[in-house]
């Protein structure tokens, strides 16, 4: 077995021990941390349902070799929102713009739009579809997570 | 349920696998999410129970499940569309460091073959494999990895055959399957078949074959039971017949398999059949470990039954004025390697094939087949989707035939309550499809003006078009179908409520797969029960009976039913003991705002205090009105209800690319009534954009059986620059008499007419016949080169 | 995979390949990650690059474009390197999706050498020079020389992609690519065109109708002579549908599952015809 190596994830330092070297990110969040927001849908890169922020850059955890994360900063789902009960303003208005059906690539979804609203807190339309549109969902349509989104912006920027 | 080793990343919701298990937080924690403050009940804009756990990654999918020691299953497939088994050497496999099992066709411990309609697919391979992708062996292991390398390491020996990948040929060819190449022939004949029309138009039509492509894997985990039983925590769609076909193939009675719905990605008909619940289940009992399955992405392709591509020829006769006289069409679908559900897909392909219009005549010759491509079954719409694509394709050309606007053709045509299918079938309920064409139609459209932001373009990002290469067409479609099961399936739900202390518990096994049944579930038993707060109960076979499948459009009458009836004979019963305390009628009193209150005004108690301690309850099993079987003919009363949707579409097409831009989406559609306004937008809106799919870029390539695109690199779905915003003209509620609260199912109608109305609009903006679906880039092209040529 | 080293800079990342030269480089993962997850690759040693900053920057030299072989999509975009390549911008940001295209690289892209590889077109009409590290030292190449084969390149045991030289020429640049939907695409035909004035030259190459990345080499003489240099007057529609055909000729596109050969050779000759239109044409800059 490989040496382990630690990840800090949400502000935790957790060392991962006994583990195929070959294994992804997401593999390791999900199967050996307990971090199962993090979702699997394609690991291909091709739906963003894992994506997570390392050292603040919006990247598909499927894609990331993870001993090579050793040592950045890594945030999930789990991290975004202000405690258990508290919800971030994005996750408040998925849940309020009803756009959560099945909910697989909601955790996705809301890293993602964590990232546009801090890059572009007045996002046009246009730049909404273009900066999710590697994020698939196949329930919703896109309509009310576009709503989500525009709704969010909106209470992000009213907020003081 | 066994007490317990499941662990998810955290006990939430009411559908998620360890809930009940894990009991230390999830009193808590599911409280919290479950409780809606305030009453809202039916017709509300209500959220999701699930909705916060699933925006925090705190609800359990069932790939989020592990147990202690548990192991990971993986399943070897057949690379041959068509082969012999001469024999299998799993030594090496089994060598390998980590693997626990590696098992075959003869370790299936019960009956080999599984199925919805028919017992025709084996779990594992039995000396033959017949499609690409069927299950050959299992193997379990300690790691992922090792479990696919393990799987690589077994040899077995196929002797190749020719395979048949031509349904048009399957009926005359050799049998590949002891039950025949005909899954099912139905034909109906229908008035006066010598009839026939002023105008006749003649069309070919094609439908490709599209996956369900939802975005949770198939997955689940399976624990051995000490009583030689096994505990399944699995995403499907029907907790029940899994059961049943798992208990048959496993040979142990139905008692002993307990599966308990875990949380579920999505299934539009993909999670109707099997796919890894008797595997699972094998190795678990076949190691006495806990045993892991997580197919990835490409074995999904795999995995599951697809929709049926088709084709189909049609005749449509009319008199001068547009009035439909006789409709003839041959329909073939292909059903794959095994039947699935081929035998009602065909039959509602049939049923449907002239769509909602008044027709005295029909002759429709509808044959599913079976192939050696990847078996076919289930997908949202149920082959009225296939079908409305060639009928509303045809209704344009005969407009354009008799010189007459489309649209007014349709309203000229559309069927009514009161008329006739070409079933035979008198229409009882409500179906207001003229009303629905003309809130479609008649709403304004949008003024949009040609855009040079790339992001508006066909060709999006990828720079290909300017405004100045573009043409706009616009498209309109009506499609319809029926509501719940067909054709004399005794047809039920059941559910179970408990009202104590003042909280009301629902027990159902109704799949909750995104479509939101559980809001609905929750609005349901407010609205009758007159409380707040509604714990659901997991869905799971032990506690509860059958709800049938989430699928049909059929769980918000049937399970929606169950609950109400349960909530209902609760209410009686409280009612009535409170009556006789207080020595007044029950008829005077009603349940409101947790309280019992006589509509006198005199007397109230809280319900929580007069269900203190003991509690209600009462368990229903709820049942649709009986259909009979179509007879040979295809004549008969074989259908409970139906609802219709119609779309608008406005699209740009950048001709000399071939590449589209749908600019605008209006749709109306025939509701019943609204239970959730949101919640039926979502549907809406998610049952246009698989349509749209369909129609552009959603096609499983096949290759002498093999699929070419199994992979979301290769089989695209749309993305938020593909799919418009959608425009609901209005829904029309004219309650439907027989439903619950008068509400038929809406999520499989915007499915249907979506196609054919991106179809049309395409058509309409390049002037191409356009007779296949999903357009390709290459059929817009270079049809067009050859035109000009 | 028996070990993974993180280089932290060139050297540390020459000395792990030195070390050990069957040695996989893995930069965004982008198409490497497919592979492995997927069991279809089981690479022994693993060398990742994505964080070494020498291989992160760019800069002008004598007029070239110098783009370090770990410069991501997102960084082509954004950063005044837009200015400077605008073909290579267009290119990048028709790449995957946003986190697609913060992992994935230049480098990379080269690395894999598909066909469809989006930035390879815009390289190879840059006169694109291939810089790359190894045992044997520093070795230079063109794109033909680089990319071989389908997914084949000309690296040795032990080398290192690091940067890619560009021209920088006066003139216009564009990048058109078809896919099978409006975002997120895997290139079905692809084109990189650059007009230059101060040679006098219009170079066109392109992507995903070849085994490797064609020059239009015919059709780029031609068009030059028809061009009126001195005027900077627009092509007439004449000229460039005829350069169109001609672009096509360079292609040997096949029929696969994403499209076939007569569509591919078909749309090649539109976007050429349509990208020589962009190029001369008098209004603003194309938007990337």
């Amino acid at each position: 077995m490989p040496d382990p190596y630690s990840l800090r994830v949400n502000g935790v330092d957790c060392e991962v021990a006994d583990s195929d070297l070959a294994e992804s990110l997401l593999f390791v969040l999900r199967e050996r941390l307990g971090l199962t927001g993090t979702k699997n849908a394609c690991t291909e890169g091709e739906c963003s349902s894992c994506a997570v922020l390392i050292d603040g850059v919006l990247t598909c955890s499927c894609l990331v070799l993870a001993a090579t994360a050793a040592g950045q900063e890594i945030t999930t789902v789990e991290g975004l929102g202000d405690g258990r009960d508290e919800l971030s303003v994005v996750q408040e208005a998925f849940v309020h713009e009803g756009a959560v059906q099945c909910g697989f690539c909601t955790p996705g979804l809301i890293v993602a739009v964590h990232d546009l609203l801090e890059a572009n807190p007045e996002p046009s339309d246009g730049d909404v579809r273009e900066a999710l549109s590697g994020n698939l969902c196949r329930c919703t349509g896109y309509g009310r997570i576009l709503a989500a989104v525009h709704s969010a912006a909106a209470t992000k920027r009213s907020q003081p | 349920m066994t007490s317990g080793p499941v662990v998810t990343a955290e006990p939430v919701m009411t559908t998620a696998a360890a809930n009940t298990a894990a009991a230390g937080s999830a009193g808590a924690a599911g409280a919290d999410t479950i409780v809606d403050a305030g009453t809202r009940g039916v017709g509300a804009d209500v959220g999701r129970p699930d909705g916060v756990p699933k925006v925090q990654g705190r609800f359990a999918f069932s790939s989020d499940l592990w147990a202690d020691d548990f192991l990971w299953g993986h399943t070897l497939r057949s690379p041959h569309a068509s082969a012999n088994i001469r024999g299998i050497d799993i030594g090496p496999a089994l060598a390998t460091a980590g693997v626990h099992a590696v098992l075959l066709a003869d370790d299936v411990p019960g009956c080999i073959t599984y199925g919805l309609e028919h017992g025709d697919q084996p779990a594992l391979a039995n000396g033959q494999v017949r499609y690409v992708g069927e299950p050959v062996a299992l193997v379990a292991a300690d790691h992922p990895d090792v479990a696919r390398r393990a799987a690589e390491a077994i040899v077995v020996d196929y002797e190749v055959t020719d395979p048949l990948i031509d349904a048009e040929a399957a009926p005359d060819a050799a049998p590949i399957h002891p039950d025949g190449n005909v899954i099912r022939e139905l034909i109906i004949r229908h008035g006066d078949l010598d009839s026939s029309g002023e105008v006749t138009v003649e069309g070919i039509y094609e439908v490709g074959m599209q996956d369900q492509a939802f975005m949770g894997p198939e997955s689940g985990l399976a624990l051995p039971d000490e009583d030689g039983g096994v505990e399944l925590f699995v995403s499907t769609q029907w907790l029940h017949v899994d059961r049943e076909q798992v208990a048959a193939c496993l040979g142990i009675d139905e008692e002993k398999v307990r599966i308990t719905l875990a949380g579920v990605g999505g299934a539009f008909g993909a999670r109707e059949d099997l796919s890894l619940q008797v595997h699972l289940c094998m190795l678990a009992l076949h190691t006495g470990k806990p045993v892991k399955m997580v197919y990835s992405r490409d074995e999904s392709f795999y995995g599951h039954v697809h929709r049926h591509p088709a084709k189909m020829w049609y005749r449509h006769h009319a008199d001068r004025d547009g009035r439909l006289v006789k409709v003839e069409a041959r329909i073939v679908l292909d059903g794959g390697a095994y039947a699935s559900s081929s035998g009602a897909v065909i039959a509602n392909a049939s049923c449907f094939a002239a769509g909602p219009y008044k027709v005295p005549a029909a002759h429709i010759v509808g044959l599913a087949v079976r192939t050696n491509n990847p078996p076919c079954g289930a997908m949202r719409g149920f082959g009225a989707v296939q079908t409305c694509f060639a009928h509303e394709s045809q209704m344009d050309k005969l407009a354009a035939a008799l010189g007459m606007d489309p649209v007014e053709l349709r309203l000229i045509n559309a069927l009514d309550s009161g008329d006739r299918l070409i079933t035979g079938q008198v229409i009882t309920g409500t179906f207001p499809v003229a009303e629905v064409i003309r809130q479609c139609a008649g709403a304004p459209v949008p003024d949009i003006p040609p855009s040079d932001d790339r992001r508006d373009l066909p060709g999006g990002s990828g720079r290909t078009t300017n405004a100045a290469d573009t043409v706009r067409g616009t498209g309109f479609a009506v499609g319809f179908k029926n509501l719940m099961f067909s054709e004399g399936y005794d047809d039920y739900s059941s559910a179970a409520c408990r009202v104590a202390d003042g909280v009301a518990t629902v027990t159902c096994a109704c799949a909750e797969v995104g479509q939101g049944f559980v809001t609905l579930a929750q609005q349901i038993a407010r609205t009758e029960l007159g409380v707040d707060e509604v714990i659901l109960a997991p869905a799971q076979t032990a506690t509860i009976g059958s709800a049938g499948s989430s699928s049909a459009s059929r769980q918000t009458w049937m399970s929606g039913g169950a609950v109400q009836a349960a909530c209902r004979a609760v209410r009686v019963q409280i009612l009535a003991d409170v009556a006789a305390d207080w020595g007044v009628s029950p008829d005077g009193l009603v349940l409101r705002d947790g309280l019992v209150v006589s509509l006198d005004g005199q007397q109230e108690a809280l319900l929580a205090q007069i269900t203190a301690g003991t509690g209600y309850e009462a368990d229903v099993e709820y049942h649709h009105a009986p259909t009979e079987a179509l007879d040979e003919n295809g004549q008969g009363n074989a259908h409970v209800s139906f609802a219709c949707a119609a779309h608008r579409v406005v699209a740009d097409v950048d001709p000399d690319l071939g590449l589209v831009r749908i600019r605008d989406i209006t749709t109306a559609q025939d509701v019943g009534r609204i239970l959730n306004p949101t919640q039926a937008v979502g549907q809406i809106e998610g049952g246009t954009a698989q349509g749209v799919g369909l129609a552009l870029m959603e096609e499983i390539v096949l290759d002498n059986g093999i699929v070419r695109n199994a992979s979301f690199t290769d089989y695209v779905i749309p993305t938020t620059l593909d799919m418009p915003d959608v425009t609901i003209a209005a829904w029309v509620e004219e309650p439907e008499p027989n439903a619950p609260y008068g509400a038929k199912g809406i999520g499989e109608p915007p499915t249907i007419s979506s196609s054919a109305a991106v179809a049309a609009a395409v058509r309409a903006a390049t002037g191409l016949p356009l007779p296949r679906i999903p357009i390709r880039p290459a059929d817009i092209a270079l049809a067009r080169n050859e035109v000009q040529q | 995979m028996s070990d993974v080293v993180v280089a932290r800079s060139l050297d540390e990342a020459r000395e792990a390949l030195a070390h050990q030269p069957d040695a996989t480089v893995l930069a965004g993962g982008t198409d490497l990650m497919v592979e492995i997850n997927r069991g279809l690759r089981r690479p022994r040693h693993v060398v990742g690059v994505a964080q070494v900053p020498e291989l992160r920057r760019w800069h002008i030299a004598d007029n070239r474009v110098v783009v370090g072989a770990g410069v991501t999509y997102t960084e082509m975009m954004t950063t005044a390197l837009a200015d400077a390549a605008p073909a290579l911008a267009q290119a990048a940001r028709t790449v995957g999706s946003p986190p697609i295209r913060n992992a994935g690289t230049l480098g990379g892209n080269l690395g894999t050498a598909s066909p469809a590889g989006d930035t390879l077109p815009v390289l190879a009409a840059l006169n694109a020079e291939i810089v790359v590290t190894g045992p044997d030292g520093e070795r230079r190449m063109g794109l033909d020389d680089f990319v071989v084969g389908v997914k084949q390149t000309s690296l040795r045991p032990g080398e290192l992609i690091v940067a890619a030289e560009l021209d920088r020429p006066t003139g216009r640049q564009e990048f058109l690519k078809i896919g099978p939907r409006n975002a997120m695409v895997i290139s079905m035909a692809g084109l990189a065109l650059v007009a230059d004035h101060d040679a006098r030259t219009v170079r066109c190459a392109l992507g995903a109708v070849a085994a490797g990345i064609p020059r239009a080499r015919e059709a780029e003489a031609w068009v030059a002579e028809q061009i009126d240099w001195a005027s900077g007057a627009g092509v007439d529609d004449g000229v460039a549908d005829e350069f169109g055909q001609r672009v096509a000729a360079a292609s040997s596109p096949i029929d696969d599952h994403r499209s076939t050969a007569a569509y591919r050779r078909h749309a090649v000759a539109v976007l050429a015809t349509r990208a020589l239109k962009r190029a001369f044409s008098s209004g603003e800059a194309g938007d990337a």
